[in-house]
């Protein structure tokens, strides 16, 4: 049975064909690697299926009921849950907070409640204070809690919105490039930490240019190229597959003539 | 065991308006205090809008409007106390803002900004021009709401403006008390969220238009108490009280002092407020200074003044 599937989706942005007739699917557990050259379509994919963008095609569903095109927030509640591949932290608030922002569902609670400070207002604030320190704890960045998170390095953030994403206690986990910018040593906790979170039964789908990331932990690999997948598989076969090759090659090809240019 | 941030604000907030009047030259300053706490007031709400959530409101002189017209009106026309009629004026006000608001809010950006200038113009000129029911521009008398003799009947007795510096202040820390819980609180990290990501509050669950959507409300009801302090305090009310200049007046407090501090936004309001009523120089060139503030404070200082000064002195730098 699968937490996630996708299928036949595509987007067109004006004329450009962004994704087009993408589907797979990700079991409790399992950790799905989407990868593909620069403009694969890859966060487009990503946009879709959490609900950023309304796709022009295709279906998603999540446990069986059909959530294509459904509100970002909505899907939360449904159990999906995500990072990016440009951050999208909450620079004013500190780091705790920005971990206490992800237990949003598990707080929230009347208005009037929160402006009078009533008791169980206080109480909700307290559970998601613990399970929050507990998540930072789980990352590596409970020294951290109280600093502005504007204030943390690069590799730090990533984590960071990871231990908001994992607040939600999503049942889908979608990670945009969690290691993107780390060094091995961070790339190396960060597979640990996705691991640990696939072992625990969350359906993880992941986008990833570290290649030895990607074939060490990946049950599963998607290739996209032009928006299309171009193959699919287990990581042995997917490193052997000719068209995947060439997709890279040309690709990297075609980057070293953009850096001379 | 140390005191939270919230504690401090309040006491030192407290303390100030206990203490001022130990040093007022004339009674004059009291009548200054109580603008001060008014405004303060109106400025605590949109400390919640702008400064929690990062919505702009161009128009709510506008609610600070019909909180005051309502203390003038509904005593007259309905008979309600007019302690009574300032409750009915907030409750009016929280409808007509989740009225404007629901469908402008679904839509991402500025739009609130312009919908709201348009809403506050509106509310101005209907209360300048329905003559037979607001009194057009000479405005319209407010019945005394019978508090100062009430506070007698215990034994207290105080002058007029002694009497509307205490009530203010009192309702000033009852507001300021109310804010700072909604920013620790579930909902205020919420509209936090999304004033930092929208895209990452979405992602997370937060119900990115219904939670604007609060803070619009409750900024409207602030605005709305205000102004129906102001009514009663003054015994009179005029359609300028929802002018636009006054909207403007009420955002360039928010942003002088820092639209993310609540102590800061009370401090913003101070300086505006206490200005033109002590140096008459300000009160000719009111416009001119505010805009001036308001390019400056966005230029030199873009997180107002309270929060930089709280900066330097912890030797980050601005």
């Amino acid at each position: 049975m699968s937490l996630l599937r996708v299928e036949g989706l595509g987007i067109d942005f004006g004329g450009l064909r962004a994704v087009h007739d993408v589907g797979f699917s990700v079991g409790p557990g399992e950790i799905v690697s989407v990868i593909g050259p620069n403009g694969a379509g890859k966060t487009t994919l990503f946009n879709m299926i959490s609900g950023l963008y309304l796709p022009g095609r295709g279906r998603v569903s999540l446990d069986g009921a059909d959530v294509t095109g459904m509100e970002p927030h909505l899907l939360a509640a449904r159990g999906l849950s995500r990072t990016f591949q440009n951050l999208q932290i909450f620079q004013a608030m500190s780091v705790l907070e920005n971990v206490a922002a992800g237990h949003h569902l598990h707080e929230k609670g009347p208005v009037i409640a929160d402006m009078l400070s009533l008791p169980s207002s206080r109480r909700r604030s307290r559970q998601t204070r613990d399970s929050a320190h507990a998540l930072l704890e789980r990352v590596g960045l409970a020294r951290a809690a109280e600093h502005e998170a504007g204030s943390l390095s690069y590799g730090a953030l990533k984590r960071l919105e990871i231990a908001r994403a994992l607040a939600l206690e999503p049942r889908v986990l979608l990670l945009d490039e969690p290691a993107a910018g780390c060094n091995a040593v961070e790339t190396e906790e960060i597979d640990r930490l996705v691991a640990e979170v696939a072992a625990g039964g969350v359906a993880v789908l992941l986008v990833e240019h570290d290649m030895r990331m990607v074939m060490r932990i990946s049950s599963h690999i998607v290739v996209l190229d032009h928006g299309e997948k171009i193959a699919e598989g287990e990581p042995a076969s997917i490193a052997r597959n000719p068209r995947v090759i060439e997709a890279y090659l040309g690709a990297q090809a075609g980057e070293a003539n953009d850096a001379v240019g | 065991m140390r005191l939270s941030t919230k504690a401090v604000t309040l006491l030192v907030l407290s303390l100030v308006i206990a203490v001022a009047p130990l040093f007022f030259p004339s009674t004059f300053y009291y009548r200054v205090g109580s603008l001060i706490f008014i405004n303060g007031l109106a400025v605590t709400g949109l400390v919640i809008l702008i400064g929690y959530a990062g919505q702009i409101s161009l128009g709510h002189a506008g609610f600070f409007g019909i909180g005051a017209y309502a203390c003038a009106l509904a005593p007259a026309h309905l008979g309600l106390h007019p302690v009574l009629a300032a409750v009915l004026g907030a409750v009016l006000s929280g409808v007509v803002a989740y009225v404007v608001g629901k469908p402008i809010l679904r839509l991402k950006g500025y739009y609130l900004a312009v919908a709201s200038l348009g809403f506050g113009v509106l509310v101005a000129m209907v209360l300048a021009n329905e003559a037979w029911l607001t009194g057009g521009p000479d405005g319209i008398a407010v019945a005394d709401p019978g508090l100062r003799a009430l506070l007698r009947g215990f034994g207290v007795d105080l002058s007029n403006a002694q009497f509307w510096y205490g009530f203010c202040g009192l309702v000033l820390v009852l507001g300021a008390w109310l804010a700072l819980n909604l920013y620790h609180s579930p909902t205020g990290r919420a509209l936090r969220a999304l004033h930092g990501s929208e895209v990452a509050a979405r992602t997370v669950g937060v119900d990115v238009a219904r939670y604007k959507l609060n803070a619009f409300v409750i900024s409207a009801v602030y605005a709305s108490v205000a102004g129906s302090l102001l009514a009663l305090q003054n015994r009179l009310v005029t359609p300028d009280m929802a002018g636009f200049m006054h909207s403007i007046e009420m955002v360039t407090m928010t942003v002088l002092g820092g639209a993310a501090s609540v102590p800061g936004a009370i401090l913003g309001a101070a300086i505006l407020t206490a200005l033109p009523q002590v140096l008459t120089v300000f009160q000719e060139y009111e416009q001119l200074m505010l805009g001036l503030v308001m390019m400056l404070v966005m230029i030199f200082m873009r997180q107002g003044l309270l929060p930089s000064l709280a900066r330097l002195l912890r030797g980050r730098g601005g």
